[in-house]
């Protein structure tokens, strides 16, 4: 059978070796987390505790501030020694909260509904809504806005996104092996909230076994759908995932319920089984701790807050000193300057690479070669909009794209000439906004 | 552990291509070409092909010094350009030729307009023309095909499928038939003045060019194209050994198919179409014999697919090979020169921007408004 895909893309090797084969292992609880308040897409969270305060594992430390927002929990249990700018894990920095631990990991009370597919839309909904839970994939979208689209968009397809298209990350795969069920019962639950009639789980076809184990499960049930997907970046990004399942095309600048899907990532679904049926707040997560100089890589199930240092010495250490320190995935993640920063509620990989590995490649002049335009999967001309940005000349990179870009990095993995396309991109997406925002 | 380590943005990962990888893999897939040159015209077409390589990595190095950028020869541009520009004469040229040429596309065709990049036309087709309209005679006529010590028949038709007793007939047409490229003899064929002075009566003359013409479409005379037993520049003898180094080409990614495709498409539709000549009716010989003759598939697989000067939008690489072939069929079958590649792609390499900018494609999932 030809595997389904879509247009443009590139294929970088997987890396995956070094840690598909490592089953989920719990990291032991750290001293301390620093749970940034910003670990999602829209306004920071709002601290409702005070330096000294007491916290119990999965209690509320920092409320939503308004409708695109998430509220934020304590992930140990102890006393909440700081509140201040630390470190963030997409780079820069942000206000957090930190909690020294004491070591007891006394939890808040949970409970546990054995037939939570019985409670209402609007229950699960909410559950959802207070368990803080933001798109673990990266992108970090607060999941209860994803669940209430408006009443003229109504949602017939709900994707589990399985694809883990980044390189070296295995974080969605062992979860997707391990805990079948629960993954299952996530995407049931979205349905049911979605009013949705067809569930789909796409996968990558280098993950044989996550794909046999979901089929086994869904057998049965003629309204789930597992589709095996060709190995090729961006498979997950969500509008080229929506087409490859389904064909359908998310219009330009639209969002994927304008074709009524909604896309959520699998370690999303999860939290969102344990949210509903145990209302368990999101304080912890599966992390590829990963990349060749690490001693042993791990998929560690570890609490949001974790100082990635922990996590590297959980882990064994390295071999040699890393090259680069990349807080997500190769192709789309960031390059942090130290292990400081902790992770956050869309960590879902720790890539160590060597010094080897990291070589910075000397711009040059664009050869007009039409690489990246080739591989573009959004169909768009990146060395056009680069070379418009860095001449001033955003007209001309509006024309060429500028808003369709989702910054996948494909153009600049394949350009001869190594410029930086993404980043010209980004600076050209932010000199955009702030035009947008003068003229309001 | 470091203090810090370096930050940089995404992606972190790359296909490790680089330029000087593209630009040698070029200069490797006209290597056959090279040595097919080398075994018909003997060892002068190399040293004169080193000379034009010589010449323009010597200019490259020398303006990027009085720039004051870094010197960046090794990365086989400039190697590749002198390359190309010898392939494009005579293998009997002077030994200055190749060496002005390169030094003119470099300087002029390149680096004036700031270097690898950014140049508007291809630098090598660009030294071309500067060669042609400066020294007209050694670039094309009869005489400039001739070497010494050659005996190959420079058309490749055999004299005895156009008449047992040619030499004896006429002369001129065993010149003609001997001595000129495939394309000067299809140009000279157009020429009713020339071909009625053939022969003695009109009837015979006319008989005598159309025995030719059929000559010129033979299968013999198509297999000499095919492996190069002809006249021609360095660079074009041999159709065989150009699409060795094509398919390498495409196989590695480094041409798209589609700009190659259309282009050769186009020569092979219009001259089935307009090739013949009166009298002679269809034949699929006569576009075999035009995508072979002459300057074409160099053209088509290495000059027209220059990054640079090539349209960076797919729509917009369709449209300039169909140009690319509309002009150079044109040039041939009507102009003044019995060929027309090179100044077709010039011509279409100057609507570039032109082409990117009225093809540019609408993004994934956008709608037509």
């Amino acid at each position: 059978m030809r595997l389904k895909t879509f247009p443009g893309g590139v294929h970088p090797h997987d890396h995956k070796h070094f840690s598909a084969s490592a089953p989920i292992e719990v990291m032991p609880l750290p001293k301390r987390v620093v749970i940034p308040m910003s670990q999602h897409i829209g306004a920071p969270s709002t601290p409702v505790v005070k330096v000294g305060d007491e916290v119990k594992t999965g209690q509320k430390i920092a409320d939503a501030k308004g409708f695109v927002s998430i509220p934020q929990h304590a992930t140990i249990s102890g006393k909440v020694s700081k509140i201040d700018v630390f470190p963030h894990p997409a780079g820069a920095s942000s206000v957090s909260i930190e909690i020294t631990g004491d070591g007891l990991d006394s939890w808040v009370e949970l409970s546990d509904d054995p037939n939570f597919m019985d409670l209402s839309a609007e229950e699960m909904k909410n559950r959802i809504g207070e368990a803080g839970i933001c798109g673990m994939g990266g992108a970090g979208f607060p999941t209860f806005v994803k669940l209430s689209p408006p009443a003229d968009k109504p949602i017939d397809t709900v994707i589990l996104n399985g694809v883990e298209c980044e390189p070296y990350l295995t974080a969605d795969d062992r979860l997707m092996l391990e805990r079948t069920q629960e993954v299952v019962s996530g995407l049931k639950i979205l349905m049911k909230i979605l009013g949705a009639k067809q569930g789909i789980i796409g996968i990558e076809a280098n993950k044989p076994d996550d794909i046999a184990a979901m089929k086994k499960i869904l057998a049965s049930e003629s309204q789930f759908r597992v589709v095996p997907l060709k190995l090729q970046y961006p498979q997950g990004a969500e509008k080229q995932l929506i087409y490859a399942a389904t064909r359908r095309k998310v219009p330009a600048g639209g969002l994927p319920m304008a074709v009524g899907v909604v896309v959520q990532n699998v370690a999303t679904a999860f939290a969102m089984y344990e949210a509903v049926r145990y209302q368990k707040p999101l304080v912890e997560r599966i992390i590829s701790v990963t990349g060749s100089v690490v001693q042993t890589p791990k998929n560690l199930q570890a609490r949001i807050g974790t100082p990635f240092s922990e996590l590297v010495q959980f882990c064994g250490g390295t071999k040699e000193d890393p090259g680069k320190i990349i807080s997500g995935g190769p192709m789309m993640g960031f390059a942090l300057p130290s292990l400081e920063a902790p992770m956050a509620k869309g960590s879902s990989g720790l890539v160590l690479l060597s010094e080897a590995e990291a070589v910075s490649l000397e711009e040059r002049n664009c050869l007009r070669c039409a690489r990246c335009v080739d591989v573009c999967p959004m169909n768009l001309l990146p060395s056009m909009i680069a070379q418009a940005v860095k001449a001033g000349a955003m007209d001309i990179a509006l024309k060429a794209g500028l808003e369709d870009c989702m910054k996948c990095g494909s153009c600049a993995y394949v350009c001869p000439a190594h410029i930086r396309l993404v980043q010209w991109i980004d600076t050209g997406k932010i000199r955009h906004a702030e035009t947008l925002r003068g003229k309001k | 552990m470091k203090e810090r380590y370096t930050v940089s943005p995404a992606p972190h990962l790359h296909d490790r291509t680089n330029i000087p990888n593209v630009m040698w893999n070029v200069v490797l897939a006209l290597l056959p070409a090279l040595g097919f040159a080398v075994y018909y015209w003997g060892w002068r077409s190399l040293w004169l092909t080193l000379l034009g390589i010589l010449a323009a990595v010597g200019t490259e190095a020398l303006i990027q010094w009085l720039r004051k950028v870094p010197i960046r020869i090794s990365d086989g541009s400039a190697v590749l350009t002198g390359m190309l520009l010898t392939f494009n004469i005579s293998a009997a040229s002077p030994w200055w030729l190749p060496v002005v040429g390169s030094v003119f596309a470099i300087a002029i065709g390149k680096q004036v307009f700031g270097g690898l990049g950014n140049n508007p036309v291809n630098p090598a087709l660009l030294g071309r023309a500067f060669l042609l309209a400066s020294w007209p005679s050694l670039m094309t006529g009869i005489q400039t095909w001739k070497l010494p010590k050659t005996t190959a028949v420079m058309s490749g038709i055999d004299p005895r499928i156009v008449d047992p007793n040619l030499q004896a007939v006429s002369a001129k047409a065993y010149d003609l038939v001997t001595g000129a490229t495939p394309l000067n003899v299809a140009q000279t064929l157009r020429d009713s003045e020339f071909v009625s002075t053939l022969a003695a009566t009109k009837e015979a003359s006319l008989d005598l060019g159309n025995r030719i013409f059929n000559g010129m479409i033979d299968l013999g005379t198509l297999k000499n194209l095919f492996w190069g037993q002809i006249g021609g520049c360095i660079g074009e003898v041999s159709v065989f050994a150009l699409l060795l180094g094509a398919v390498y080409l495409l196989w590695r990614r480094i041409i798209e198919w589609r700009i190659p495709f259309f282009y050769l498409l186009t020569v092979f539709v219009l001259t089935f179409l307009f090739g013949g000549m009166a009298g002679t009716g269809f034949s699929l010989s006569v576009p075999i014999f035009h995508l072979f003759a002459g300057g074409l598939m160099l053209g088509a697989f290495f000059m027209a697919t220059d990054y640079t000067t090539s349209p960076l939008t797919k729509n917009g690489r369709i449209i300039y090979a169909i140009g690319c072939g509309v002009l150079t069929v044109i040039i041939r079958l009507v102009g003044g020169y019995p060929e027309g590649v090179s100044y077709s792609i010039l011509f279409m390499n100057v609507m570039t921007p032109l082409l990117d900018m009225i093809t540019r494609p609408k993004a994934f999932g956008k709608v037509k408004k």
